[in-house]
């Protein structure tokens, strides 16, 4: 009984932040609203006794990625009320229509089984002993080892290439010289 | 559905009033525990500094002490007029400062204040949750405390809290990764992210126990990195570059006033005691000591008070550090701070991870102690030394900027 109560609570905060994000006009406000969602969403793990896929989530996207929009706002100053013109005219129908499909696809799956070939969202959790970590953990360090591995290089590669393409553009090349004055223009 | 608090003996066979009125209790508890705390620490840090400084201190308000000192600031801050900016986002302004201390509260929440007790006929601990997940709900509440932070800046509609805000918020960032790096050391040891099963993990069995059972001597890297990681994550001195007077007029909360004002003072001494308490619990056994001998092993005393005597002996020794640390060291530059993150924390956190883990390998598989473990150290040297090594020189950066 209170699982229903609390899923159709959280549910309702997170459609409602959901559309508050897409609606807003202060990007700051955005923001903040799409930390309820994942707050919500968190909420929602949480009753379905994954603990540890919650605490993931709000370390991770709230506690991360969120805040990095954050600086990213506060730094570069897009805190103004954004035009709402579009320059492309085909783009807002095509939305649209990409997002009825994906509504359709959506309600289509949830009536059929899971993509993953798993008869219900819990899984693994339903079955084997000891803890939602421990379980995690131990299909993630023995079935799942090899991709684990391979996503972390995949992620160290990233980040190493982000920091190479981020320090060249910061070298003074021939482009940057301005021409009138012959003084190199300080890099960004 | 299981609560966050399903570790706890309390919820074993099912809910009634009783059981809902404990938890009430325990909630009220432990956030009235946690605001007297604040306002002794703040008295006390006031009157040691002022000892290290050859001065008195608060000597007027509750006697010749001055121990309530804390408590008329508190209500003088309580009915001072609250003003919001023009410039201000008005709902963020207002938002903030409950951002920054309901997390503080929560994470105090799943600290074991002591062992395990009855209570009106129903066997619980003394911690108000126990969630399976343990230190990480610990590091998601410092992710969301971080939006208070953030926010207060940024709705001030002000330049100095906006550069204090940032310059906060990325330094919580930084040394978020080297404090969770520094506590997975101790998980590994214990084998449990719940803070019960950790300090359980180093029970007080014989007298030795305070360096052979609890982790600040197997995992003395990691205690040093935590406590450095611990006073910068909630920017005290000589870390409180957020609020440095000279630069930033007073950082984050230049336009807070009154209560709101308070309100962040007030989370900001929580989140210290929150970290002091988790050093406690994680590296220095959190409520286990000795027993006294001569009264019986499970009557009241040794049951309800001797955890709670020692949880808070070990918590004051080190917050006396923290007012220590704050009367001694100046405050750093800020590419002091970032160097020291970065490229020295990080690192040894890291190394230190490796370390632990190829120790517990060893000690798992019988492998000869007295080779692994200097092995293992020589290594994490020879690595340290090598990523040195790579590093660009300061006066290298310096003539590549210019």
């Amino acid at each position: 009984m209170s699982e229903v109560v609390i899923f159709f609570l959280m549910a309702a905060l997170a459609l409602g932040a959901a559309l508050g994000v897409v609606l807003a006009k202060n990007p700051v406000h955005s923001a903040l609203l799409l930390v309820t969602v994942l707050v919500a969403i968190a909420v929602l793990f949480v009753v379905q006794d994954a603990q540890l896929l919650a605490a993931v989530q709000v370390i991770v996207y709230a506690g991360a990625i969120v805040v990095l929009f954050l600086f990213v706002i506060m730094l570069l100053g897009v805190d103004e009320q954004e035009s709402l013109s579009d320059p492309v005219r085909i783009q807002r129908p095509a939305a649209i229509l990409l997002g009825v499909i994906a509504l359709a696809e959506v309600l289509f799956l949830t009536g059929h089984h899971w993509a993953t070939g798993a008869e219900k969202a819990r899984g693994a959790l339903d079955d084997g002993s000891g803890g939602n970590v421990e379980r995690v953990a131990r299909s993630l360090f023995t079935e799942f080892l090899w991709p684990f591995e391979v996503t972390a290089v995949l992620l160290v590669a990233a980040v190493i290439g982000s920091v190479v393409l981020a320090r060249r553009s910061n070298r003074p090349t021939t482009d940057d010289v301005d021409e009138s004055s012959g003084e190199k223009v300080s890099a960004p | 559905m299981r609560l966050l608090a399903a570790g706890d003996p309390l919820f074993a066979d099912g809910l009634d009033f009783g059981i809902v009125l404990i938890v009430i209790v325990k909630t009220v508890v432990t956030f009235a525990l946690l605001l007297v705390l604040v306002l002794f620490y703040i008295w006390f840090m006031r009157k040691v500094i002022a000892d290290m400084q050859n001065r008195i201190g608060p000597a007027r308000a509750g006697g010749r002490f001055g121990i309530l000192q804390t408590l008329a600031d508190g209500i003088k801050l309580f009915f001072k007029e609250q003003s919001v900016p023009d410039s201000a986002d008005p709902f963020v302004f207002r938002l903030a400062p409950y951002l920054s201390i309901i997390p503080a509260f929560l994470a105090f929440s799943i600290i074991p204040i002591g062992g395990e007790v009855s209570m009106f006929g129903h066997e619980t601990y003394l911690q108000l949750a126990d969630p399976e997940i343990g230190v990480l709900f610990l590091l998601a509440m410092s992710g969301i405390g971080l939006y208070g932070v953030m926010l207060a800046g940024w709705a001030s509609g002000s330049k100095y809290p906006l550069l204090g805000s940032v310059r906060a918020s990325a330094q919580m960032l930084s040394y978020e990764a080297a404090f969770g790096l520094a506590v997975v050391a101790v998980l590994l040891h214990a084998g449990t992210l719940s803070t019960r099963g950790i300090v359980n993990a180093q029970a007080w069995t014989s007298w030795d126990s305070f360096a052979t059972s609890w982790y600040w001597t197997v995992a003395v890297v990691s205690f040093a990195i935590f406590l450095v990681a611990a006073i910068a994550e909630t920017n005290h001195p000589p870390f409180d570059l957020v609020e440095a007077e000279q630069e930033l007029v007073g950082g984050f909360v230049t336009e807070y006033t009154g209560m709101r004002f308070a309100i962040f003072f007030l989370a900001e001494f929580m989140n210290l005691i929150t970290m002091s308490a988790i050093a406690v619990t994680l590296f220095l056994g959190g409520p286990s000591g000795p027993a006294l001998g001569f009264l019986p092993a499970d009557g009241t005393v040794n049951v309800w008070l001797m955890p709670v005597f020692w949880f808070f002996a070990k918590l004051l020794f080190l917050l006396f550090c923290t007012v220590w640390v704050r009367a001694s060291l100046p405050r750093l530059r800020y590419d002091q701070l970032m160097d020291l993150g970065w490229k020295w924390l990080i690192e040894l956190a890291f190394l230190a991870v490796m370390v632990t883990a190829v120790v517990l390998v060893g000690r798992d598989e019988g492998w000869n102690r007295w080779v692994v473990v200097p092995a293992s150290i020589a290594g994490a040297v020879a690595v340290l030394g090598a990523l040195r090594l790579c590093m660009p020189k300061r006066s290298e950066l310096v003539e590549e900027e210019a």
